[in-house]
């Protein structure tokens, strides 16, 4: 298991160590000039994104769990389809709609006969518009972390608080939110590691970040160990925010001692407020999916014919193949790792499995290069050793091929499945490890037999996040992928990146819509998952 | 499921498989490339069809593709190396990635002053990057040079994109280039004054800027304004905006190249040369000015309707390594000058 961490760790690592390689005076002209700004940017990006995909995360969770209101059965799995948008087409579409020179801006202007500077228009492409963009398609994270442990929630915990006279906000607040904290938080940090890693959002609306910082150092300035540095920076930001997240948890136990489930009897809305709560479900889902969706649709209809002649469907079956492949081998990782850390928690374990789990805040650029140095040294020193000694070359074997990828892959997202799966062994009490074990299972069996049926949604979860994110991931694709293998992100993004967003549309759609059949499956087996719950829900 | 998982890695190992053959077959050619795959594979094919070579191409940015081929070394896949500017291709040189290529072909047809002077690298299409003027709120001659964009009477009247931007990190360098680094930081200085807003967007949107009256002028590449004035969509916005031709009668307008080069371990060397070879021809030639508006870099290719409209015009002569030997300066230069 420690093998395992280490060599997913190593990219991670490879990076670090090559942050030491000295940069002389790069390091002074980047804090004198350009520093500030990238920390305040990141910083006030994250806190935006943060405050965002929590109000709006939790907050629909609670009212689709809890509450009853038209439309709330649909709510459940519409809410996860902006998921399925990559932020970096939202940005494209939301500034063709919104920006200065746009349809709306300039319809404003022909009908009130305003020119420029003559009214106020929230500018599209800032930093605030890039908080906005990137909160609406990553507030599902912590929508469906949050709403699976409220429906893991022994509806006994809750009742005792009604009968205790707790008003239904007072139970949110009191017992359900401290209950479901580490979901909560499990899905604000991936939220807060994916917006530190956003590189295509940020350099379309001109934000200056940490990834921009990084992309420009390493490759307009040609200082690879500035860039590393910066990365380095990046990363010990990300080590310090989950530090402060596990000191903040210490000994706290999160699991509840009732196994009594019974169906949730939800809190009847009055049809005003009943609305009002469709409003808040809907708005989110009408922003993050449908109007952008929408917008592509409409420029999808001028290029489609064209853009599906194209070795279309091949691009789908490589996203597709890359994207289950990954999922299904993450979520082994995650297994393997999550539980060993549950049955052995040493020190040594604890810090492998943290550093393994460290590679989705860093850009997926940086993950590509801390996985070729390895690889081809590898690569390079076998093929050495085989001249050497049998006379053959045996070329590259592993770097560019769709292994070095997948590894990559593992490497950015395996956080994404680690965090699920552990959130949802968090919460299943040691005593029943224990009881099983005193019965004569061995770990494995435990393991099959009593955690997984009971976290079969968080597993399922944990596969279908990966999914959705291997099928958007660009940056690291596109340097790692073989020859001629192409897939609908990198074309989406090529089109879009040309200002060619029409062509580029029936790609973006594309993606969406393969994302909505992980999304649908989802969120029906987080509605069964509830023990007690039937097939109903 | 472990039926599933079976049946994927199987379907995994029989493309890879599939993969190491296509790309290690004899009449190949496999290609890094920074110009994107949309923009250059109709050409591509058209090689393959004239010659049964076929081309393997992998598109991503220059910088990774740079990084990619220096970590692999001698065992590189990659015959040539393809980018959008120049910079990168001195950089790749500078890397030790290439080769020195002698073919009479590429020699003959492409001018010294878009090639590197050892036959490391070749350009195969001059893009150049000049200013956009509003019709409606400007004087033709208002603006007729780089240097005027920093006068303190267009404040407020600037729109360009960021300098993360390689083509305004070119753009920068050739200035060094031609006046030293003290000039050029004054001028950038001025310029980051006049911008109308902070740097955002593509090039395109800094004409479309234009059009909207958020600002009077717009620093472009040419062919993106082509491609707007061939779109249905976009000629009305276009046709509000006139193109300027900057530092005609003094050094030119500043142009830069997409080109190509060998790389150090190609395998397929002959085959590389082919292709180099065949861009440079004139069916290559036409097409880069046909469908992408880029302008030919060999003499006497015709040229499309659209670009015939922009006139002609007198191009810095710089050779263009320098771009390269000038873009970390350049990038450290906007920093200090908060150009974003």
């Amino acid at each position: 298991m420690l093998l395992v961490a280490a060599v997913l760790g190593l990219p991670v690592v490879t990076v670090v160590v090559y942050a030491f390689y000295g940069a002389d005076g790069v390091w002074s002209h980047l804090a004198g000039t350009v520093l500030p700004t990238y920390v305040y940017n990141s910083l006030l990006l994250s806190l935006g994104v943060g405050a965002g995909t929590l109000v709006i995360g939790t907050g629909t969770a609670w009212l689709t769990v809890m509450c009853d209101f038209p439309g709330r059965r649909l709510m459940t799995w519409l809410l996860l389809l902006p998921l399925s948008m990559p932020a970096y087409i939202i940005a494209y579409t939301y500034t063709g709609m919104l920006d200065f020179a746009g349809p709306v801006q300039s319809t404003l202007r022909a009908w009130f006969g305003w020119g420029y500077g003559d009214y106020f228009f929230p500018e599209i492409r800032s930093l605030p518009g890039a908080a906005v963009m990137l909160t609406l398609v990553l507030y599902p994270y912590v929508y469906l972390l949050s709403r699976a442990a409220f429906l893991e929630q022994s509806v006994c915990a809750l009742d005792v608080g009604r009968t205790m006279g707790l008003s239904p906000w007072q139970v949110f607040r009191r017992i359900a939110l401290p209950l479901a904290r580490p979901a909560i938080v499990t899905g604000l940090s991936l939220v807060l590691m994916e917006t530190l890693a956003d590189y295509g959002t940020v350099k379309y609306f001109g934000v200056s970040t940490f990834t921009t910082g990084i992309f420009r150092t390493w490759f307009g300035m040609g200082e690879p160990a500035a860039a590393a540095q910066l990365a380095a920076v990046l990363l010990g930001a990300v080590v310090l925010l989950i530090l402060l997240e596990r000191w903040s948890r210490r000994q706290r136990q999160y699991h509840h001692t009732s196994g009594r489930y019974q169906p949730l009897s939800a809190y009847r809305l009055s049809l005003g407020r009943g609305y009002l709560a469709l409003l808040a479900c809907v708005s989110p889902v009408v922003l993050g999916f449908a109007l952008p969706a929408l917008q592509l649709l409409s420029w999808s209809a001028d290029t489609m014919a064209e853009q599906l002649g194209r070795g279309f469907p091949q691009l789908v079956f490589h996203s597709l193949l890359l994207a289950a492949l990954t999922s299904i081998l993450a979520l082994g990782l995650a297994l393997l790792l999550a539980y060993g850390r549950r049955l052995r928690g040493t020190t040594a374990v604890r810090a492998a499995v943290g550093t393994a789990g460290l590679g989705y805040a860093i850009p997926g650029t940086v993950i590509a290069v801390g996985v070729i140095l390895p690889f081809a040294w590898l690569d390079n020193t076998i093929d050495a050793w085989a001249r050497a000694h049998l006379g053959v070359s045996t070329g590259l074997i592993l770097s560019g091929t769709l292994v070095a990828l997948v590894f990559a892959y593992l490497v950015r997202f395996l956080a994404v499945s680690l965090q699920t799966v552990e959130s949802g062994l968090a919460k299943i009490a040691i005593s029943l490890d224990e009881t099983a074990r005193s019965l004569g299972a061995n770990p494995t069996r435990t393991l099959r037999t009593v955690h997984m049926p009971i976290m079969r949604g968080s597993l399922l979860t944990a596969v279908l996040l990966v999914f959705v994110d291997v099928m958007k991931e660009l940056p690291a694709t596109l340097i790692l992928r073989p020859f001629d293998f192409n897939t609908l992100a990198v074309r989406a993004f090529e089109l879009a990146s040309d200002e060619q967003l029409a062509a580029a549309a029936p790609s973006a759609l594309a993606i969406a819509i393969a994302g909505l059949a992980p999304v649908i499956l989802l969120s029906r087996s987080i509605a069964r998952s509830r023990p007690g719950q039937g097939a109903n829900a | 499921m472990g039926h599933w998982i079976r049946h994927a890695a199987r379907l995994a190992a029989v493309s890879l498989l599939s993969f190491c053959a296509a790309v290690q077959a004899a009449d190949v050619v496999n290609v890094y490339s920074a110009r994107k795959e949309v923009l250059i594979r109709p050409l591509l094919d058209r090689f393959s069809e004239q010659t049964g070579i076929r081309v393997n191409m992998l598109s991503a940015d220059a910088g990774a593709l740079l990084s990619r081929l220096r970590s692999e070394g001698r065992n590189t896949p990659a015959d040539v190396l393809l980018t959008v500017d120049a910079g990168n291709l001195h950089r790749a040189r500078e890397a030790g990635v290439l080769q020195p290529t002698e073919s009479k072909v590429l020699d003959e047809h492409v001018p010294a002053a878009f090639r590197d002077p050892e036959g490391y690298w070749f350009g195969l299409s001059k893009r150049a990057r000049v200013i956009f003027r509003s019709k409606e709120r400007t004087e033709q001659g208002a603006i007729d040079s780089y240097e005027a964009l920093a006068d303190p009477r267009w404040r407020g009247e600037v729109c360009i994109r960021s300098s993360n931007n390689i083509y305004n990190q070119s753009l920068v360098a050739s200035l060094i280039a031609h006046q030293g680094v003290e000039v050029t930081e004054n001028w950038v200085e001025g310029l980051v004054a006049n911008m109308a807003r902070s740097p955002q967007g593509g090039d395109r949107d800094q004409i479309r800027a234009v059009a909207a009256g958020q600002c009077d002028l717009a620093v472009a590449n040419t062919y993106y304004f082509g491609r707007m004035l061939a779109d249905e969509d976009s000629r009305a916005v276009a046709e509000q905006v006139a193109l300027v031709w900057p530092n005609q009668g003094g050094r030119g307008a500043h142009v830069n190249v997409s080109g190509a080069g060998v790389t150090k371990h190609a395998k397929h060397t002959e085959n590389a040369v082919r292709l180099l070879e065949y861009l440079v021809g004139s069916e290559a030639q036409r097409w880069y000015a046909e469908a992408n508006f880029e302008y030919p870099v060999r003499e006497g290719v015709e040229i499309s309707p659209v670009l015939r409209e922009f006139g002609e015009f007198q191009s810095d002569d710089l050779n263009l390594s320098k771009l390269g030997v000038y873009n970390d300066e350049a990038v450290r230069l906007m920093d200090r000058a908060g150009w974003r």
